[in-house]
């Protein structure tokens, strides 16, 4: 879990120079996890559709100048970051992702009460529609710059380096959001497979 | 009831999750786990959540009329193939 998931090779040289074909299948390849990324910043099918198109546009008219100092698909993390963050911005000014921002409170996890231990629930209780319902509820609660550090890094896979390189950010600061998320994250999940448990212990004993 | 060791070696759970904890304070993390329970569940739920997130998220693909508009946006809708 520690490297990005590897995803297929694609000839630079043929993009750099403009090939339709190839292109293509960047823009498939790529296409899901940018709609899905810019769906879980924009929380809106439309406004990530926009994001999505703009930043292949993007990439189309960039890529005679990309250097390949990071790897394509950083980069085209980036470029949909930048852009999804521009139209945030644009909805709600006071939304911005800096190094600290969200980063220094104390988390107090630590004292967590949630210590039950609720992975031997069945497959079907953990991922009912009601649970993942809740996983979208969970996860939007987080603040911005926590989400996008365990959206890259944990659902699609990047390193540490890249999710780095993806949002700017230096990899000390992404392994210290990284780290608030997922104890975040375990709490409001806890709190709510608790009750599952409880619901299924009454059941069994009625 | 969660100790000031167990604040302590928190901080070291993710990176003890991802294989990138410093092999040293990985054996001193792995001996409090083994008398630790609280510790032990927080280690469990916590790859569990991002399990689950995982498993959700890589569910989740583009809608065919979204990647269809994109190809045509971009000019590529030749190499528009149907997805099986």
């Amino acid at each position: 879990m520690s490297e990005s998931v590897s995803s297929p090779t694609f000839s630079l040289e043929a993009l750099r120079n403009g090939d339709r074909k190839e292109f293509a299948r960047l823009v498939d390849t790529f296409s899901t996890p940018i709609y899905r990324l810019a769906l879980k910043i924009l929380g809106d099918p439309q406004d990530a559709e926009d994001i999505l198109q703009e930043t292949f546009i993007k990439a189309l008219s960039a890529l005679p100048t990309f250097e390949g100092r990071s790897s394509l698909s950083t980069w085209l993390y980036r470029i949909a970051v930048n852009e999804a963050l521009m139209m945030l911005r644009r909805r709600k000014p006071e939304t911005l992702l800096t190094e600290n921002d969200g980063g220094d409170e104390e988390s107090g996890n630590g004292e967590s009460t949630y210590l039950i231990d609720w992975c031997c629930l069945p497959e079907e209780e953990l991922l009912s529609e009601e649970a993942r319902q809740f996983l979208d509820h969970a996860i939007a609660q987080l603040p911005e710059n926590l989400r996008l550090v365990f959206w890259l890094r944990d659902v699609e896979g990047l390193s540490i380096k890249e999710t780095a390189e993806a949002l700017g950010l230096s990899e000390t600061n992404v392994k210290t959001r990284l780290l608030r998320a997922r104890l975040r994250l375990r709490e409001l999940l806890s709190d709510y497979y608790r009750e599952r448990m409880e619901v299924r212990r009454e059941e069994d004993a009625n | 009831m969660p100790t000031k060791k167990c604040k302590a070696l928190l901080s070291q759970l993710s990176e003890y999750v991802d294989g990138t904890l410093d092999p040293r304070l990985c054996k001193v993390l792995e001996r409090h786990l083994k008398t630790c329970e609280d510790c032990r569940v927080v280690l469990n739920t916590m790859r569990k959540t991002i399990d689950l997130y995982r498993t959700v998220g890589e569910s989740q693909a583009i809608p065919n009329e979204v990647r269809e508009r994109l190809f045509y946006r971009l000019d590529l809708s030749e190499y528009l193939k149907k997805r099986p």
